[in-house]
């Protein structure tokens, strides 16, 4: 976890800010992005996150953080997007409440270590788990925009077809990007799709992924986000592959009360 | 203001009451660190006591588990917005660390080290007089790696980040040395009351 870059202390304190939300988009049937436009924004880095405040008319106040999917080039908006968890507390209000045109209390951005910028360099090797793609999408869309030279495989595990977010967009970069190649596997689905795995993550799929780096290159860092297990297992297989510790970063979604 | 349409599901007040600003009740234990589980095996184990660079008193795991075990049950708070109530600690108490050292505390800052290269800065009066320990079991078994075993710093009155886990010693420090969440933008102190969650809250 020792970072080779020297971070700078965050000079200034971050202001809640009412963010507009510009544009909706269903991605599957339990995730949505929400598109907002701070007015004051400075931009943020790939893999960063925002807090969200929502308050009720007695004040009441509920927060969430929540991963940014868009990429820093979208100039003065974010995208979060959000799935909806059973008997959750705000992922079921941005869902069937939050509309185009309100406005939504956020600050940020916030995280200085999940992240990644073309001075890290690369190969990259990220490994999602259902929604923990969100903040990997971000950085791949960025490398797409500065570095697309930097070799990168994303490793994306999704319950079913209908489950995985962009899908078009990652088999069109898959298709249309050298330097970039997917592994999908679905686990509680059968894959009848080309170019998809079937099961969970193992010691098989990792090789897999490191075979598709560039020969005699290991992934120089690499991302993991999704679960509290599915980070464990996929940390322990990358381990055990020999990727140095140091170069692995986890994000775990906390799972309970979104 | 007002966001149009919430009304949120507001916990019962004697939940509520015990809940910082901006937290919510889990009953689960989520897991929250930057990197993988480091899986420390106990005859590797020890944890010292450094005066900046000095270091000033070392234990063994063997050595270690004959100090004075007490236990501590408290609500925890996670900056990412989960708080707990009444998990229950039984580990060694920094005042007793400090006393088997055969020191008192020698600055007013210290930095405490996990063996996976984090640190976390604590003001030295938030460990001491009976506030924080170095805990090796919780609910009465030892601490599973995922949740930072064998021993993990616990300062339950600050925002967790500052337990550090995996922790392998406390290193005193004449100024207020930024730790590794504290260089990425997170706050100093982390009163999880004033919701000291970032730089400058």
């Amino acid at each position: 976890m020792t970072d080779s870059v020297t971070v700078p202390i965050q000079p200034q304190r971050l202001l809640w800010q009412e963010a507009v939300v510009e544009a909706i988009t269903v991605e599957t049937p339990s995730v949505k992005t929400f598109r907002l436009r701070p007015p004051q924004w400075p931009g943020f880095r790939a893999g960063q996150h925002v807090d969200v405040r929502l308050t009720a008319p007695d004040g009441y106040q509920a927060e969430r953080s929540y991963s940014i999917a868009s990429a820093p080039e979208e100039a003065g908006t974010l995208d979060l997007t959000i799935e909806e968890l059973e008997n959750g507390e705000v992922s079921p209000f941005f869902h069937e409440v939050v509309e185009v045109g309100d406005t939504i209390e956020l600050r940020g951005p916030i995280g200085g270590h999940f992240i990644w910028e073309k001075s890290l360099g690369g190969p990259i090797l990220l490994i999602a788990g259902g929604s923990g793609l969100v903040p990997l999408m971000s950085i791949l869309r960025h490398r797409a925009a500065v570095a697309p030279d930097v070799p990168a495989v994303l490793v994306y595990s999704a319950r079913r077809y209908d489950d995985m977010i962009w899908r078009e967009e990652l088999f069109r970069r898959a298709g249309t990007e050298p330097q970039f190649k997917l592994i999908a596997t679905l686990t509680r689905e059968a894959a009848a799709h080309e170019g998809i795995r079937h099961g969970r993550i193992d010691a098989a799929l990792m090789e897999a992924a490191l075979a598709a780096l560039p020969a005699g290159e290991g992934p120089k860092l690499t991302y993991i986000c999704g679960s509290t297990p599915f980070v464990e297992t996929a940390a322990t297989l990358a381990l055990g592959a020999g990727l140095p510790f140091a170069s692995v970063r986890t994000e775990r979604y906390g799972g309970m009360g979104r | 203001m007002a966001t149009r349409g919430f009304i949120g599901k507001r916990p019962a007040d004697e939940i509520g009451n015990r809940l910082p600003p901006g937290q919510y009740l889990t009953e689960d234990f989520p897991v929250l660190s930057a990197g993988p589980t480091p899986h420390v095996p106990l005859e590797k184990w020890s944890f010292t006591i450094k005066d900046g660079v000095r270091p000033v008193a070392t234990w063994n795991w063997d050595e270690f588990a004959k100090l004075p075990h007490v236990k501590l049950t408290r609500d925890i708070h996670c900056v990412t917005k989960w708080s707990k109530f009444n998990t229950a600690w039984s580990g060694v108490m920094i005042d007793d660390i400090l006393a088997e050292a055969g020191i008192a505390a020698p600055s007013a800052f210290t930095l405490a080290h996990g063996s996976d290269g984090y640190t976390t800065n604590v003001p030295t009066a938030d460990l001491i007089d009976g506030k924080a320990m170095v805990a090796t079991a919780y609910e009465g078994k030892p601490i599973t790696a995922d949740h930072g075993g064998p021993a993990r710093l616990l300062v339950p009155h600050l925002y967790f980040w500052k337990s550090a886990k995996w922790v392998t010693g406390l290193q005193f420090t004449q100024r207020d040395e930024a730790g590794f969440w504290e260089l990425r933008g997170y706050h100093m102190y982390g009163d999880p009351w004033r919701e000291q969650r970032f730089t400058g809250d």
